[in-house]
């Protein structure tokens, strides 16, 4: 399995996760149902405001999810930062992935290592994590 | 005077629970009332969304727009042509 992504949004999640340091950053990409192509970034507030946890606004979810059921759309990447520790699904991450078909994220601001090479992207499916690769385009 | 109707949106990841149905519907007044008759129709889906009784943190569930922690939570008032939607919590943390 492997997440093809525009540089542009690669770009624009690493410079999120700078700005909102040292609260967790978090959004998604969408893209037409049954697609896999990752379209459209949306960055999300984290309603948490945490350097730990991260956690989408009720309200903000809801108004996501009548807009991809108007548009057709699904979500296709969720991401969010860790900004101490390694890109990696924690416990937490993993307890809470509920979207199956998506790819998930994630981007880390601690200082060990560059922010541009440490992103990576997992699926999280029933409780089990896979790495897969980043082939990161020019254009989708 | 029997109890609504209710209109039931289910996520995708609770979508197993209800051979694949994206919306079910089940009769009741109260949200309470209405986990419980889903739950008799479909096995588990109970589980899912409580715990000890009360609904768990990270499953958010609206009637129409409003999200039910602000109606009252399993005690908030379901009436005829009410919709219901659930969507787990997008969360995580370090």
């Amino acid at each position: 399995m492997t997440l093809r992504i525009t540089s542009k949004h690669v770009e624009a999640i690493l410079e999120q996760s700078r700005v909102e340091y040292p609260d967790e950053c978090c959004g998604v990409i969408l893209g037409p149902e049954g697609s896999d192509r990752a379209e459209i970034l949306k960055p999300m507030i984290n309603a948490a405001h945490s350097p730990t946890f991260y956690e989408f606004d009720s309200k903000d979810l809801l108004a996501l999810y009548r807009e991809l059921d108007d548009n057709s759309q699904e979500i296709v990447v969720v991401y969010h930062s860790h900004t101490e520790t390694e890109a990696y699904p924690s416990r937490t991450d993993i307890a809470y992935a509920s979207e199956p078909n998506a790819h998930y994220v994630l981007v880390s601001t601690r200082k060990e290592i560059a922010p541009e090479n440490e992103f990576r992207s997992y699926r999280i499916i029933d409780g089990v994590v896979s790495e897969e690769e980043v082939e990161i385009v020019a254009s989708l | 005077m029997t109890a609504p109707t209710i209109e039931v949106r289910i996520p995708t990841i609770l979508r197993p629970f209800t051979n694949g149905e994206k919306v079910v519907s089940g009769e009741a007044t109260s949200l309470a009332q209405l986990i419980a008759a889903l739950d008799s129709k479909f096995t588990g889906l109970g589980d899912r969304l409580l715990e000890n009784g009360e609904l768990r943190r990270f499953i958010n569930i609206y009637i129409n727009d409003e999200d039910v922690r602000f109606m009252g939570s399993l005690a908030a008032p379901l009436k005829a042509g009410d919709s219901v939607t659930i969507l787990p919590a997008v969360a995580g943390g370090c």
